[in-house]
């Protein structure tokens, strides 16, 4: 057993070499490697970049500095377990998965261990009902509110009505992929159209029955829930089969420009959801440039600044540095807990007046979380590609999704978790 | 001059036949047993260094699941010698099997939660060890690679496997034996850690024993040469078909402590996938074929390497995390190359040169 105890002894000394220090640590568990590395990686840039620009410009949040301790996952369960073990001890403030299956996997443990969990436009739905599930959040948006997006947007291309008409679900088979079948039965069901649902299993390079399929089936629409490497191959099949881009549309984890660009000019009109906008026009960017990307500061090449995913990883960090100043505001203490940041993410206000303070102004939406809502407020848009000017351009508001179809499967799903698992009611 | 079997007298037949006829041995082994048993649950309980969480569900655990599994498919790949990848199929099944247990049978121990989802995998295993019965060698790994690719499909097409959650995710809800939490987030460290310790002892005995008696002999026999075997008496069917449960069971065994115990929600495309086979498959190879410490040490090389490299590229070089995992790729398969080249018997090959070696010490002619 002579590696256990080479093991034993490096782990001790890096273990002995790392006390905690008086910082507010943001965990990242981040994936710059293997069949997700196009799209992990602007999301952890994003991330990162966004807290060293708040400790270069304003020293940290409330006058504690910020520090971000990456852990790899490589999308990988295990790998995830392997993370939230080495940087829980270090006063991790608030876990940011981004990977749907170790949401699932560390909501008992977070909810035991006291740290909260943001998992913004991921990770279980039904998370929304905070009456449940004490120390997760998943706002803005949701996978049930994004499917309901999309067919909103499907019915208004069909003129307000799709009764006869059909949509294929193609999907990542994963947890992720999985989550809005229900909703779109729902849907299907009440708006009388016809649903296929076209699995495409990890790491999703393998594509060519599900698109013959729809090149047999024809169907009116394709919704996509893909991520990785799988958003690029379909892209690719849908133009070889020339299905009408305008009529594809993905999640918003389908919609970046490195899933269009190696399609090339085919993928010109491709759609997809997002819930905060795009492009670098926000005073918030100038100075991710000054303090971090021309410091040479920045975490990855500084090459996805503006990009769909980093905006969304800096979106992310922003929504958890609000709560940090929340939750400094509740307790009166700058170096705040993990339980404390919990309250914070709990009192969450994101108004106009304060969105345009930190330089965000009309970047997202405005929402208010409460102890029984967790989720927000699920306001989504759509975006388009336009690949002459490589660019993303907005196409619709930000507009509210079929709530009285979500709402009673966030209730129904979170009332059997709770049964399952003993939960009693949080909030009252 | 301290290792050596002379003066070491054995006075009955059961003496001569132990596991262990070397007095050092015995002495090794009972160690290691007391700092398995004693030290390391101690340790855990006082939490020194505030480890306690990271090393048993980061170390400890994946260490003592993947052995257990080892063994299992040692069994049948390195004595009976049938090449199997359908590992990750099987332990698909094991989880499965514990996940239906677990959520149909609330106040089922969790000791019989496991020992059953062993045997349903068992059950399987020999349903796709039939095919053996006329293949064999590559063709055979390629009949399992079928088991491997149909049980994944079929977890993810039937809702009921998953009691028809939303998302396909099986989650382990809280069990305990005698009122100690096994699975759940509120389970102890070292109660799991302890409970997967006296499965895999409970594992590595049985088939120890296994081994060295008719049945390992037997399969070793359909290894080394069937028709040989055949000839002198020993049943093709019954012999294949009994690697296969054996194996199966213990590979269930593992395949249920990876869901319920170490990683508490699984999807199975994503952890039991064809990875897991070759994986498998790796440790047993690196380890040693047909050794059962071969495969406790190829579970520890293979399970331990990466969170090694890891923790001295990222947490003491401060390496950027890619750049880490890239490295650890290329140090681990350079290092398996290395080991294949100097030593093709595995890792337990070497510690049995070392052995010989060390009888002879310090005089060698």
């Amino acid at each position: 057993m002579k590696l256990t105890k080479l093991a034993t002894f490096a782990v001790t000394a890096v273990m002995a070499a790392s006390p905690v220090l008086a910082d507010l640590v943001f965990p990242s568990l981040s994936y710059r490697t293997g069949p997700y590395a196009a799209n992990g990686t602007p999301v952890a840039d994003g991330f990162a970049d966004y807290y060293t620009m708040l400790n270069e410009r304003d020293g940290g949040i409330g006058g504690v500095m910020t520090k971000v301790i990456e852990c790899e996952t490589g999308y990988s369960t295990e790998k995830g377990v392997e993370c939230y073990e080495s940087t829980k001890g270090e006063g991790s403030l608030v876990y940011m998965p981004l990977s749907t299956g170790i949401t699932y996997q560390l909501i008992p443990k977070v909810t035991a261990d006291n740290i909260p969990m943001l998992t913004t436009g991921y990770g279980r739905t039904s998370a929304a009902n905070g009456d449940v599930f004490s120390h997760v959040f998943n706002f803005p948006a949701n996978y049930w509110n994004g499917a309901s997006a999309a067919v909103n947007h499907f019915l208004e291309m069909a003129d307000g009505d799709l009764s006869g008409k059909s949509i294929a679900l193609v999907y990542h088979n994963s947890a992720y992929g999985k989550e809005p079948i229900r909703t779109l039965e729902e849907l299907a069901s009440k708006l009388g159209f016809d649903l296929t649902l076209l699995p495409v299993d990890h790491p999703g390079q393998e594509q060519k029955s599900q698109w013959l399929q729809i090149r047999r089936e024809r169907p009116d629409f394709v919704l996509m829930y893909g991520w990785g490497v799988m958003n690029q191959v379909a892209i690719q099949e849908a133009a070889n089969i020339r299905f009408p881009m305008e009529n594809f549309m993905g999640i918003w984890w389908s919609g970046s420009e490195n899933d269009v660009m190696a399609a090339g000019d085919a993928s010109n009109g491709y759609k997809a959801l997002t819930f905060h906008n795009v492009g670098t026009g926000f005073p918030v960017f100038d100075d991710i440039a000054s303090y971090v990307v021309d410091a040479g500061k920045a975490a990855g090449t500084g090459e996805h600044v503006g990009t769909v995913l980093y905006n969304r990883g800096m979106y992310g960090a922003m929504l958890a540095a609000e709560a940090v100043k929340v939750a400094q505001r509740i307790h009166g203490v700058a170096d705040i807990t993990p339980a404390m940041m919990r309250d914070g993410l709990e009192a969450l206000e994101i108004t106009d007046e304060n969105m345009a303070a930190i330089g965000f102004g009309g970047f997202g939406p405005n929402f208010k979380v409460s102890c029984e809502n967790h989720g927000g407020p699920g306001l989504s848009a759509v975006i388009q590609w336009d690949s002459a000017s490589q660019s993303w351009n907005v196409i619709s508001d930000f507009a509210e999704s079929d709530m009285s179809v979500i709402q009673p499967l966030i209730d129904a799903d979170s009332a059997a978790y709770a049964a399952e698992n003993n939960i009693a009611s949080q909030c009252n | 001059m301290f290792y050596r079997e002379s003066g070491d007298f054995k006075t009955s037949y059961a003496k001569d036949t132990q596991t262990f006829p070397i007095k050092l041995d015995r002495i090794g082994y009972y160690v290691i047993l007391a700092i398995a048993f004693i030290t390391i649950p101690v340790m855990l309980i006082t939490d020194v260094g505030g480890g306690a969480n990271y090393w048993t569900n980061a170390i400890l655990l994946p260490f003592l699941i993947w052995a257990i599994a080892a063994i299992g498919l040692n069994i049948l790949v390195g004595y009976c010698g049938q090449l199997s990848l359908g590992s990750g199929g099987f332990m698909a099944v094991g989880a499965y099997a514990a996940y239906k247990l677990m959520t149909s049978f609330p106040d089922l121990s969790i000791f019989f939660i496991v020992i059953i989802s062993g045997a349903i995998t068992a059950g399987v295993g020999i349903l796709f060890g039939l095919p053996s019965l006329r293949i064999k060698g590559f063709y055979l790994a390629v009949a399992t690679l079928a088991a491997q690719f149909f049980l994944v499909w079929l977890f993810n097409k039937v809702p009921w496997f998953y009691n028809n959650s939303a998302s396909g995710q099986i989650s382990a809800p809280t069990r305990s034996i005698f009122g100690f939490e096994i699975t759940g987030a509120t389970a102890t460290p070292e109660a799991k850690y302890l409970f997967c310790l006296v499965l895999l002892i409970g594992v590595a005995w049985l088939a120890r024993n296994l081994t060295r008696g008719r049945i390992g002999r037997s399969w070793m026999a359909i290894r080394d040469m069937d028709i040989a075997a055949e000839i002198i008496g020993v049943a093709p069917l019954r012999t294949k078909l009994s690697a296969f449960g054996v194996s199966s069971f213990f590979i269930g065994i593992a395949g249920a402590l990876f869901f319920a115990v170490y990683l508490g929600a699984v999807e199975v495309g994503e952890a039991f996938n064809i990875n897991k086979s070759f994986l498998l498959l790796f440790m047993v190879i690196i380890g040693g074929l047909g050794s059962i410490f071969g495969s406790i040490i190829g579970a520890a090389f293979m399970v331990l390497m990466p969170v090694l490299l890891k923790n001295i590229m990222v947490n003491q070089l401060n390496w950027p995390t890619d750049i880490a995992v890239h490295f650890e790729f290329a140090i681990v398969g350079a290092l398996i190359i290395i080991f294949l080249i100097l030593e093709p018997h595995g890792l337990a090959q070497l510690w049995r040169l070392l052995k010989e070696k060390l009888r002879l010490w310090p005089f060698p002619h």
